[in-house]
């Protein structure tokens, strides 16, 4: 089985966010930097969770610059075989699931794995335009995922439920909460994925059709109000006649 | 022309249909358009879509699409929108339009921009528009220039406004294609709101101490009619089941009302919560991070706090 995980690094999750004055930037000074945690926690433990009980080998691949280099070299300590980079400053989803394809198409992996989305963007939007590249069929926000030989057996979170499907392989799936149990890289990890390959891939040209103008803090919130734990009824008469919302 | 994608879960438009139509027409109706609406398979009251603002309804009535597949559904809407010559394809950011925007915009050639909040401002020929980044801790304006557009609209962005009358049904073809999904079994919890389309939410956290302490709070969103959602920790520990669980790893929601209850306000938890219309908060400890992000506080212990809001809540309740 060959398994394709694409990662994606986004600033920490307690990090402040700031731009540059002009709006135009996120501001990458001092902040720290992690893999996105859909794609750690569930889509490459499950990818070396099924390579573990099946064969085969997982490749890690993301599309940006030198620097997240660290960020790759977390995947292959947590358990990935190899690892690939496509050399680009990641500019859109739109960019980068077209050198995603490009890539993959070549390759024939059986499965190829998301996360559900990059906490940075929020978009979602990677896993399906990869999908309609390869014309695979895309299973998005899985939260249980297993093989029995060429058959796939998922579940899928949707609006207030869940849903069960089966697909043959080869398709394209991005992985929710459920789907594998975090893994902390060990030492023997850790000492194994400075061996591992690491495989630089130049940038296919692409034609941008979105992209940020524009970023902007949202307005700060004026300040919370107390209510004294003895009147409720008090908070209930705010909630309705001056916050309005019930 | 603006298409928009109303989705049909099980045969029936939800909130996430009328929204997208509602602002299918508000789009259409700047750029001097019309708004036509699209369904998929079997679908109920089709012609109701009117009532929001479509011009048209077109309905793929092939039963083969009553079964989800991004793929098959995802060519559909771009045959029609290419056949129609769209300018815009609005879908709704849900687990149905999530895994469609990317592949209809591949499919189209158009610029994507999903989650989006509020209408797009026109720039010429390209729209500006925006949406919420970095986990709610943040706006992007996005600009769009190819020809075709494709926008998901994020739930509870706006009110769907039920002014116009139903229309007819208009039945079209497409080429068509074999899913390639097989869907089993659709489990769905009866009789409650999703989270992610919920007006009010009532959440709470490890101050809760533990599940069996749980029927106070679900008394409080049962006379709310309100959605129950839960921390992280609280889920992990398996008191609550993990669909409730909000934040950056869970669930992003932006309800009108979102009452927080024994939960510390931790940056992540925040991130999935902080587009919420009106926030409060109820927690014994004065210096907890989310009364900084709220809008009413209650300082004070919430085992003597809950069930005495649930009381004034059913007064106002028995009085309005
Ligand atoms: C990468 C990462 C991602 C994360 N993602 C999420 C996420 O998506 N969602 C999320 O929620 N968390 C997330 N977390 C965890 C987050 O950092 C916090 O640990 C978590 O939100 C805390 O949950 P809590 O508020 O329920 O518990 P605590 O922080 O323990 O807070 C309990 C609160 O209850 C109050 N309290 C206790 N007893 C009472 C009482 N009797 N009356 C009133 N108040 C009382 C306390 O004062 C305290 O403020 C994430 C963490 C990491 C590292
Ligand atoms: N630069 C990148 N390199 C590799 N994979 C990426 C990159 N950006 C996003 N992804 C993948 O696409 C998924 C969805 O991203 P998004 O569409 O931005 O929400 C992520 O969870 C990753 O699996």
């Amino acid at each position: 089985m060959k398994f394709l995980v694409c990662i994606s690094q986004t600033p920490d999750t307690t990090a402040k966010v700031s731009f540059s004055a002009d709006g135009a930037a996120f501001n990458a000074a001092g902040v720290q930097f992690i893999m996105n945690p859909y794609d750690e926690w569930y889509a490459l433990v499950r990818a070396c969770e099924l390579r573990e009980s099946l064969g085969g080998t997982v490749v890690a691949l993301n599309v940006g610059p030198s620097a997240n280099e660290t960020t790759i070299r977390k995947a292959l300590a947590i358990g990935a075989d190899e690892a690939v980079r496509i050399d680009a400053e990641p500019q859109s989803a739109a960019f980068v699931a077209k050198q995603i394809a490009e890539y993959a198409r070549a390759e024939n992996f059986d499965l190829i794995f998301f996360g559900k989305e990059t906490i940075d963007h929020n978009g979602s939007e990677v896993g399906a335009m990869v999908a309609e590249h390869l014309d695979l069929p895309y299973v998005s926000y899985a939260s249980k995922l297993d093989l029995n030989g060429n058959v796939a057996t998922l579940e899928r979170d949707i609006e207030g439920g869940v849903e069960t499907l089966e697909v043959d392989l080869p398709f394209v799936v991005s992985a929710a909460k459920g789907m594998a149990e975090q893994r902390i890289p060990n030492m023997r990890g850790i000492m194994t994925a400075r061996t591992k390959p690491l495989k630089e891939v130049p940038a296919v040209a692409f034609e941008e059709s979105a992209k940020v103008v524009q970023f902007t803090l949202p307005p700060a919130k004026a300040g919370v109000k107390l209510i004294d734990p003895e009147q409720m009824d008090e908070l209930v008469r705010l909630l309705h006649e001056e916050a309005k919302v019930i | 022309m603006v298409l928009v994608f109303a989705e049909s879960p099980r045969g029936q438009f939800k909130k996430a249909a009328f929204e997208a139509v509602t602002y299918g027409k508000k789009l259409a109706d700047q750029q001097g358009v019309t708004c036509v609406a699209l369904c998929l398979g079997t679908v109920k009251d089709a012609g109701s879509l009117g009532k929001y603002g479509a011009a048209r309804v077109l309905n793929i009535a092939d039963a083969s699409y009553d079964q989800f597949d991004s793929q098959t559904a995802a060519a559909a809407i771009s045959e029609v929108a290419e056949n129609s010559g769209a300018t815009v394809v609005v879908l709704s950011h849900t687990s149905t339009g999530k895994s469609l925007a990317g592949r209809v915009a591949v499919r189209l050639n158009a610029g994507l921009v999903s989650g989006v909040n509020s209408l797009p401002t026109v720039q010429g020929g390209a729209l500006r528009v925006k949406k919420s980044v970095f986990s709610g801790k943040a706006i992007a304006e996005y600009e769009i220039t190819s020809a075709v557009k494709v926008l998901s609209l994020m739930g509870n962005a706006l009110k769907p406004e039920a002014g116009g009358n139903d229309v007819a049904v208009e039945s079209v073809k497409v080429s068509g294609a074999k899913g390639r999904i097989r869907v089993k079994s659709v489990k769905t919890q009866e009789g409650t709101v999703p989270l992610p389309e919920a007006e009010v939410v009532v959440s709470a956290g490890r101050g809760m101490k533990g599940p069996e302490n749980w029927g106070m709070v679900e008394e409080l969103a049962g006379t709310l009619g309100a959605t129950t959602a839960c921390s992280r920790p609280v889920a992990d520990a398996h008191w609550r089941p993990h669909h409730e669980h909000v934040g950056q790893t869970g669930i992003a929601i932006r309800p009108n009302l979102y009452i927080a209850i024994g939960i510390s306000g931790a940056i992540q938890h925040l991130a999935g919560v902080n587009n919420s219309k009106t926030i409060v908060v109820i927690n014994k400890d004065p210096e907890a991070p989310f009364f900084k992000a709220a809008d009413y506080g209650v300082v004070g212990d919430l085992f003597e706090v809950v069930p005495r809001l649930n009381e004034a809540f059913k007064k106002f309740k028995a009085s309005h």
